[in-house]
């Protein structure tokens, strides 16, 4: 046994509630992360794909009239540009390599946007794996662009029809996948959350978000940013944004969630910020939307990235302890956000970071240097964003 | 009598080969239909009544139990109802009561554990809270004389079950198969399963996960279990049949033959 672990807990938070099935695998899937994490041979091929691959390391852009409107400085971190669109190729790429070193060669995934599922079926077409990805039959609907990119990269796209069809039944349903096929299958969760070694092994593969903004930003401006912000769903960019920055005092951390159609019209995806008691979903302790029976809420949010009753154990843990604040933004606030970050920069963002930019342009605030994780682009929102426009 | 030692006597004295453990959704069709399955599992000779309560996210159901649980929880399906029946059912026979962990945090440990002490409940099975998760539940059930029922897997590594054969009070629940519950055609891992929990155990082994004919009981049985649970078929013949409890009694006589 070695010394080593990753953390099973963040404060209270976390922990591995699964069935006794999974226990076994969630073992062997911490001992090999930390053997892989700690392999020179690894680390190389990892940073290979990452850099040649899929395109690290991201720009850091001085978005020049975005800051004319905020009145202050934001530089956007542009994990837009990374190959499929979104952070979530770090995640996927690392894990995937580290399936085949467990020497499994099937891989299942959960799609809310379709950003993961994507990323996910886009490794396993690069490592010649298998590729199962579980979607929600209303996520299917509105992100048809990314269905059909799973399809064509040889992925096997399973429409979930249980609930509200989207990012937490896909969840359930990839677990009760890993469960029946845990011997030769690896599952690649898309966010920060999940059972322990989730949370840790995701935060690993994108702090590379958070160290290179880190260093970018010092050679630019010379100093650290007085604020970190990035949208949360599971909050994987956010997570990979924070961790450089959590040992920077000045630093304000800030995670955006999705206030849906209000805070008060309790249909939102912000359970970090609506606060209330935590509770276990998908193997985790963690902040929850849930009823007084313990029955997990269906989230909403314009956004499918978003739209997650849960949240990951460890920004749980930074909200108690002080260390970050969580805010949330409305679905009309995101989308007036979408439109302008299109026409101010030519960028468009996806309807995730769209929450972040609406809260760094238009909530006031003293910081004069604002850093946002534009997690990923918006082209698979577009149709969506136009309906809800009103300009299809 | 501690409902340790009433789920003792349930295997000890169920005067068959294996003691019979029908599962019963909590609230479905609705409450009172429930109820009625119930007490048809009872007639029809359950030893034995696993008792579930309905949750929106079952991570080890397959999709028979888990549209019950949607459909009780639809028609209003609560803790507190479910353990109405519990209240009544114990009078004849022992229950186990089955839900999952956010259940359990919801109401506070400590109030949960004596809610359904208070309601006659033996036993408590939470498929989603390994050992590492357990203590405080499992202390709570100690100190209020209710059964906390680990769950082994065919996964399991020996260290593992190791501990979970000595944490098991009432009875050991063994999973015949790593997957989530459903019915299934394959009895010939039963006997392999049993063998390799039965040494770290001095609890009675129960099998479930799958089983779904009298045939495959009988197998379960055979291949040496002590106790049989039945599921998803059971569960599958409440959603399906005009009369639920006739239906459902008839089938658990059927499984109570099987396992003379």
């Amino acid at each position: 046994m070695s010394d080593v672990s990753l953390e099973h807990r963040f404060g209270p938070y976390g922990g591995q509630y699964v069935p006794e099935t999974l226990m076994p695998a969630l073992a062997e899937l911490e001992a090999a992360w930390i053997s892989a994490r700690a392999d020179d041979e690894f680390q190389a091929e990892l940073g290979r794909l990452l850099r040649d691959y899929a395109g690290r390391p991201t720009p850091l852009y001085l978005a020049e009239r975005l800051s004319a409107v905020a009145g202050r400085t934001i530089y956007l971190k542009r994990e837009d540009l990374l190959h499929t669109g979104a952070h979530k190729i770090n995640n996927a790429l690392g894990q995937a390599l580290l399936a085949v070193r467990m020497g499994k060669r099937r891989i299942i995934a959960e799609t809310g946007a379709g950003q993961h599922g994507v990323a996910s079926a886009t490794a396993c077409a690069l490592l010649d794996l298998e590729c199962v990805v579980y979607m929600g039959a209303e996520d299917i609907r509105r992100q048809a662009p990314n269905v059909q990119r799973m399809g064509l990269l040889g992925a096997t796209v399973v429409p979930v029809e249980a609930g509200a069809r989207t990012l937490k039944e896909a969840v359930s349903e990839a677990i009760r996948d890993w469960v029946s096929n845990v011997a030769d299958s690896h599952y690649i969760i898309g966010s920060a959350v999940g059972p322990a070694p989730y949370p840790a092994i995701v935060r690993d593969l994108q702090r590379c978000i958070g160290d290179e903004a880190r260093a970018q930003i010092l050679e630019r401006e010379g100093r650290l940013p007085q604020r970190v912000i990035a949208c949360v769903g599971g909050g994987s960019n956010a997570i990979g944004a924070f961790t450089a920055f959590v040992a920077d005092e000045s630093v304000e951390l800030i995670g955006v969630e999705a206030a849906g159609e209000g805070l008060a019209s309790g249909r939102h995806g912000a359970p970090l910020t609506a606060g209330g008691r935590p509770g276990v979903l998908h193997g985790s302790l963690s902040a929850l939307l849930q009823d007084d029976e313990g029955q997990i809420a269906e989230a909403h949010s314009v956004s499918a990235g978003l739209d997650y009753p849960g949240s990951g154990p460890e920004h749980a843990w930074l909200r108690d302890s002080g260390r970050a604040t969580y805010v949330a933004v409305t679905d009309e606030d995101a989308l007036a956000a979408f439109e302008r970050t299109a026409q101010l920069e030519g960028i468009i963002p996806a309807l995730e970071p769209a929450h972040a930019l609406h809260f760094a342009l238009n909530v006031p605030s003293d910081s004069e240097l604002d850093l946002i994780c534009l997690s990923g682009r918006g082209d698979k929102d577009l149709a969506e964003v136009l309906a809800l426009l009103g300009r299809s | 009598m501690s409902g340790i030692d009433r789920i003792g006597a349930a295997f000890t004295g169920c005067g068959r080969r294996a003691a019979l453990m029908p599962y019963l959704m909590g609230g479905f069709p609705d409450l009172p239909t429930s109820l009625a399955i119930a007490n048809g599992y009872a007639d029809g000779g359950a030893d034995l009544i696993e008792l579930g309560v309905p949750f929106s996210d079952p991570l080890a159901d397959g999709p028979v139990i888990q549209a019950a649980g949607t459909a009780a929880l639809a028609a209003g399906a609560t803790l507190d109802g479910v353990l109405e029946i519990a209240t009544e059912l114990s009078e004849r026979l022992p229950v186990v009561l089955m839900c999952y962990s956010n259940a359990i945090l919801a109401r506070g440990t400590e109030q949960f554990v004596a809610d359904i002490a208070a309601a006659g409940v033996s036993g408590l099975i939470v498929p989603d809270l390994p050992l590492e998760e357990a203590p405080t539940t499992a202390e709570n059930c100690a100190a209020a004389g209710v059964a906390f029922v680990p769950l082994a897997a065919p996964t399991s590594t020996d260290e593992r079950l190791t501990a979970i054969g000595a944490a098991a009070h009432g009875f050991l629940y063994t999973v015949a198969v790593a997957g989530t519950t459903g019915e299934r055609g394959d009895e010939s891992a039963y006997a392999d399963v049993i063998a390799r929990v039965r040494p770290h155990t001095s609890a009675p082994v129960a099998l479930g996960f799958g089983i779904s004919t009298p045939e495959q009981a009988s197998a379960a049985a055979d291949a040496g279990a002590d106790g049989v649970i039945i599921g998803s078929r059971l569960v599958r013949e409440a959603a399906e049949q005009d009369d639920p409890a006739t239906a459902c009694r008839t089938l658990v006589e059927q499984f109570a033959e099987a396992l003379r």
